[in-house]
């Protein structure tokens, strides 16, 4: 029993970071219906410069550990949001009018670079997190020990979701990137900026892939420069898993994930961890192509 | 008196170019012969890639896995039973293929980005199969040694330059083939599904099949390119065959250009002939790569060298007012 | 027994219904045209007849046998050809090519003859040229035949259409709204077109919003509304059928 709600919680935070990620893709896909492969570089990247930034500012020893890490979020979420939206400006908005695959190509490109470019950067070793910045202490759960990192992370993801949530649910922008992802011909009629929504939803996909690789590297210690590979292609698997374009869905899909790699890591067997992920996408393009909450159609007419 | 009309130089310089390649490996040491080996090796693999993304339009990223296939059938036949690893290439191919059929099949109508990244799980999900080895004949994370060479006709290929000849004849082979392909029914209903699917369906062409027929026929060749390669080797390992694999193939093939052989080899050339030339570009070069293909797209969709329009002879034939043209 | 033959079709899609209960049957040789207004199923009806999509219920029949449920491709095999609304050309492709995509079903070889270049390969790639050209010609296009299918003005990309489907040898072409963009002089030259085609024998099935060449080169005509199939007649009586009038036609200045 201990073991079991070990893998769940474990499989609650992997979940909330996947479902962060996959909210990039999900809104990205929703309005460009591009799928934004460099976007698990930009979680990388987030993940570097937070231990960048975090080693060099020493912002735990100042300003203790919750402000620190706090302040470190904010850094990397603002630093990311950027470089998405440069990202944008340069691969993608030239190829607005091109054929949809000329922009996959672009962005597979792009990912290439990005990736390489945080290699170059930072040499191709993993580079540890500091460890002691969050008390290592835990919490006694029905007689579990759960340690106040997986805590933290699984409440700072659910947060970040929720007020996404509201966000696009309740302003006007945020109704405006949901037109936008309907329709984007009809939103340019009814007045709407669809090249600022295009940039929102870049500062903000971005920004929730930075603060998700900011929580890879507290929660495991340590990053490399090829995990946006592994985490993008499985969070894009919660994306589809939840239905793509849908935001709802992806928090869905990616918690979802997280706990079904978690379990099956735990009593399956660990080495075939990682292709779970990719059989489950596969079965779902071949039996329901829509997701479990989607309404886009993954096949042609 | 000899015209030199523009065909008839056209057909000049595949003599010319053949015995250049030919004689380069006596000027060019064992390192660099290789080199032209490794260039070789993908400029197979970017051909056979190329029939289903260049040709049919389908973004396959998984390419590797075809590769895999062929290159471990030869492994494992030939560690285990001792049968010559020439004698195998058909094997191969139709494990190669037959793997494609099997995997394609259910995916074949999914629509362009995501049969893209299905097909980069399925090549996840066989090199983890093979570093886990599974059914427990694939070596595990260490692969597989002792791999024999290839014999023709009694003469066994060893040293670079005897690889460079068995490589680059299969590479003419190969482009001779894909050639007729590429100028026949077969080839121009590719390209029909490529432009439209929908009115290549609606035109009388069974899409489906013909999606199918080129990831087959791509994927055998692959999988003959891999026999060569884990002759070559001797020891052939997973990370052989990793997603960095298929994307340098899909690369060279986008870059140099696609639907066009001449710019597959060209590709070739670039991807895996640029870093050897430049050392400190080695480090940046997938750097330089990616921010190319960006570029590419925005520039120049078709690659360096697009894909020129196939030619009729239309003089002659009954019925024809055409002007005629080789 | 009709070429064609559609009973009780019915199709929707969602809640919203597309095609009620439609019934009608068109005779080997003729020309029938489809009418009615926007949205009143006509394409639907189209897409339904070469296997786009499957009905709801009702049944198919060409030449006596059910089409139900087949592959657009084996469709077109059994001989049903059709254009499309909005073209549906292989714009990166040259005019050959294009015309060359519907006889590809009358060709039979594949990957190893392709390989092989086999003489039986070869001769069929002369034949198939032949009738590449003699198509051309049929619609008028034996100028453009190495030009690219996006570079040809629209009424010649709309003869385009005709002729790839012309080259599958088909017993029925179903086109659907083949004047669309036209001037009267491409409207007429289109006209005399399907006249020939009437000629050789060929059926012709099309739907149309220009009056004056419906009325001008079907035999027989279909209207429908909201589905429905609301009249069916020679163009006299449609002309004269009040329903008609009423749902499509309004004044008699427009015929």
């Amino acid at each position: 029993m201990e073991e079991f709600f070990q893998q769940l919680t474990n499989g609650l935070a992997v979940g909330g970071i996947y479902a962060l990620i996959a909210l990039g893709y999900t809104m990205v896909y929703g309005v460009l219906k591009l799928i934004n492969f460099a976007h698990g570089d930009l979680f990388t990247m987030g993940a570097y410069l937070g231990f960048t930034l975090l080693t060099a500012l020493n912002l735990a020893g100042r300003f203790g550990p919750a402000p620190g890490v706090v302040i470190l979020l904010l850094m990397v979420m603002g630093f990311i949001a950027l470089v998405g939206a440069l990202l944008e400006r340069v691969a993608y908005r030239p190829l607005r009018q091109a054929p949809r695959l000329s922009a996959v190509v672009s962005a597979l490109g792009a990912s290439i670079f990005l990736q390489n470019a945080v290699m170059l950067i930072y040499g191709a070793r993993s580079q540890v997190y500091p460890q002691n910045i969050l008390p290592m202490v835990g919490v006694n759960v029905f007689g579990v020990y759960i340690p106040l990192v997986r805590i933290l992370i699984v409440g700072l993801s659910l947060v970040m979701m929720a007020g996404l949530y509201l966000f696009i649910q309740k302003t006007r922008i945020g109704t405006a990137i949901r037109a936008a992802a309907i329709d984007q011909g009809a939103a340019r009629l009814m007045g709407i900026d669809v090249d600022r929504v295009i940039l929102l939803v870049f500062l903000l996909g971005p920004a929730l892939g930075g603060t998700a690789g900011v929580m890879v590297g507290l929660l495991y210690g340590q990053v490399n420069f090829t995990m946006g590979w592994v985490y993008g292609l499985k969070a894009f698997t919660a994306a589809i898993l939840g239905g793509i374009g849908n935001i709802p869905g992806a928090m869905v899909g990616g918690i979802l994930l997280g706990v079904i790699e978690a379990m099956g890591a735990a009593y399956i067997s660990i080495a075939w961890k990682d292709a779970i992920a990719f059989c489950v996408l596969i079965l779902i393009l071949i039996a329901r192509p829509t997701g479990l909450l989607g309404e886009r159609v993954a096949e042609k007419l | 008196m000899i015209r030199l009309d523009q065909r008839s130089i056209t057909y000049l310089w595949y003599p010319i170019v053949a015995g250049v390649l030919a004689s380069l490996p006596m000027f060019l040491n064992a390192y660099w012969v290789d080199v032209l080996n490794s260039v070789g090796l993908y400029a197979i693999l970017g051909i056979s890639l190329n029939l289903i993304v260049g040709h049919a339009g389908l973004f396959n990223l998984g390419h590797a896995a075809f590769y895999a296939v062929g290159a471990y059938t030869a492994a494992i036949l030939n560690t285990k039973f001792q049968i010559p690893v020439m004698w195998l290439m058909p094997l191969c191919a139709i494990a190669a293929g037959s793997f494609a059929l099997l995997i394609a099949r259910p995916i074949i109508h999914l629509r362009g980005d995501y049969l893209c990244i299905v097909t980069i799980g399925v090549g996840e999900i066989v090199r983890i199969a093979l570093i886990n080895n599974i059914f427990g004949i694939t070596g595990g994370a260490n692969g597989i040694f002792g791999i024999g060479r290839p014999s023709v006709f009694g003469f066994v290929i060893r040293k670079p330059h005897e690889f460079f000849y068995l490589i680059w004849i299969f590479l003419a082979f190969t482009i001779f083939v894909f050639r007729r392909l590429e100028h026949s029914r077969f080839g121009r209903a590719l390209n029909y599904l490529r432009e439209d699917d929908v009115a290549a369906e609606g035109s009388g062409i069974n899409v489906s099949h013909y999606k199918l027929a080129a990831f087959v026929v791509g994927a055998a060749w692959a999988g003959m390119a891999g026999n060569i390669f884990a002759a070559k080797m001797t020891t052939i390992s997973p990370e052989s065959f990793s997603f960095w694999e298929s994307v340098l193939v899909f690369t060279l093939i986008i870059l140099g250009g696609s639907g066009n052989n001449a710019g597959v080899l060209l590709g070739a050339f670039l991807i895996v002939g640029l870093p050897e030339l430049f050392r400190d570009f080695a480090n940046a070069r997938m750097l330089v790569f990616g921010a190319a293909m960006v570029l590419m797209m925005i520039f120049r969709k078709g690659g360096i060298l697009p894909a020129p329009q196939r030619k009729y002879k239309l003089a002659g034939v009954t019925g024809g007012q055409g002007e005629g043209r080789g | 027994m009709s070429l064609l033959s559609v009973q009780r079709l019915s199709k929707h899609f969602g809640g919203l219904v597309a095609v009620s209960n439609v019934s009608f049957n068109v005779e080997e040789g003729s020309v029938v045209g489809l009418i009615g207004p926007n949205g009143a199923g006509k394409t639907t009806i189209f897409n339904l007849i070469t296997g786009i999509y499957p009905a709801n219920s009702g049944t198919i029949t060409f030449d006596g046998k059910s089409i139900q449920g087949l592959a657009t491709h084996r469709i077109v095999a059994m001989g049903v050809a059709r254009t499309y609304q909005t073209i549906r050309l292989f714009q990166n492709l040259p005019v050959l090519e294009n015309i060359l995509a519907g006889y590809h079903c009358r060709m039979k070889t594949g990957v190893l003859g392709a390989m092989l270049r086999t003489r039986r390969q070869r001769r069929e790639e002369q034949r198939a040229l032949a009738e590449t050209i003699q198509v051309l010609e049929f619609v008028g296009l034996h100028d453009h035949g190495e030009q690219l299918a996006g570079n040809l003005s629209y009424g010649n990309q709309r003869l385009l259409e005709i002729g790839r489907a012309l080259a599958s040898h088909p017993r029925l072409l179903v086109l659907d709204e083949p004047a669309g963009g036209m001037n009267e002089q491409e409207t007429t030259a289109l006209i005399g077109l399907i006249r020939r085609l009437s000629d050789r024998g060929i059926t012709t099935l099309l739907i149309e919003h220009d009056m004056s060449l419906v009325m001008r080169v079907c035999e027989q005509i279909i209207v429908l509304e909201y589905g429905c199939k609301i009249a069916e007649g020679t163009p006299e009586e449609i002309k004269k059928d009040p329903k008609v009038v009423e749902a499509y036609l309004g004044t008699e200045d427009e015929l």
